[in-house]
């Protein structure tokens, strides 16, 4: 079964107000040494046993539907054929 | 004989019977559409109301896109027929990639809820043709995620062809520009985030600037300007 992770986050060129008001809440934690906070959208796909294409496959659901490739970019992982979830856990 | 003005109802959407009453109230026939028909009713207009279509998941206007009706409203709005959509519809448009741009979280991550002034910058579309151009109107605006943005270049072209059609006299929400509504290149298909179909009535709208809107779209019609 291919596990696959696909990671979206904001361009650069777009402002993240999300992160910019964790970036602003982290003096009161006393973490002053902090220059940028961004925050993005973690996906995990899991294919069928006998799917094919699982790389192309995850691009295309990347590109049509997780992200908007107008503001986001992505990222994709592939994890071959985990069988024991043990090592995960 | 009106002309026919369909309103979509995708599940989560909020202002599609306020759209439905202003249709009528500008002299326009309201036809309900559902999200998964395939059918558009032979409307000579489509109206995506604002809401939370499928919850607002993943990004707002992103699985409304994939509804069935929204196959058929882009064929239409490629084929020429007016469309417009207003807060979530014009999400739902940027998404459906029939307007360019996106509708991101406000900057200042706030809900926004006020009466809004608005120019009109153009007269050339099928929803605001009833408009002199630079006209001020007031429509409620209401969203969390109504950031337009856009790259630079796309902004530049949006300028130069004339294709953003309102701006905010003072932005609520940090969009680019100050870019409240845009449309196609044909300027059939329109987007902006403010209601005006909760601007119809003195009773209950800041304004009844919403009116035009609806007698903008009769217009073009009765002069069967749909290419």
């Amino acid at each position: 079964m291919a596990r696959v992770v696909v990671d979206v986050m904001l361009k650069t060129e777009i402002l993240d107000p999300q992160g910019e008001a964790v970036l602003g809440a982290l003096p009161r934690l006393g973490v002053t040494d902090v220059s940028s906070v961004r925050i993005g959208r973690r996906v995990e796909i899991e294919f069928d046993e006998n799917a094919s294409n699982v790389e192309e496959q995850s691009r295309v659901i990347a590109d049509k539907l997780l992200a908007n490739p107008v503001i986001e970019n992505f990222t994709i992982a592939v994890e071959e054929s985990v069988e024991t979830g043990a090592e995960h856990a | 004989m009106s002309a026919r003005i369909g309103i979509v109802t995708f599940p989560g959407s909020l202002d599609d019977r306020d759209a439905a009453r202003a249709v009528y109230l500008g002299g326009a026939e309201p036809v309900r559409l559902w999200h998964d028909d395939a059918q558009i009713s032979g409307v000579d207009g489509v109206w995506l109301p604002g809401g939370f279509s499928y919850g607002d998941y993943l990004r707002c206007g992103a699985i409304a896109r994939f509804s069935q009706v929204m196959d058929t409203v882009k064929a239409a709005a490629d084929a020429g027929m007016p469309v417009i959509g207003v807060c979530n519809g014009f999400q739902v448009l940027c998404e459906s990639h029939l307007l360019p741009g996106a509708l991101v979280r406000n900057a200042h991550l706030r809900y926004r809820n006020a009466p809004t002034r608005l120019r009109v910058e153009t007269e050339r579309t099928a929803w605001t043709r009833a408009f002199e151009p630079g006209t001020e109107v007031v429509f409620p605006a209401k969203h969390g995620e109504g950031r337009y943005v856009a790259d630079e270049a796309v902004l530049d072209e949006l300028e130069d062809s004339g294709r953003v059609v309102f701006r905010y006299a003072d932005n609520p929400n940090g969009s680019m520009r100050d870019i409240a509504g845009v449309c196609s290149e044909a300027g059939n298909v329109v987007g902006l985030m403010p209601h005006p179909e909760h601007a119809v009535e003195a009773l209950t709208g800041p304004s009844t600037d919403g009116l035009g809107i609806v007698a903008s779209v009769l217009s073009h019609l009765s002069e069967g300007a749909v290419r």
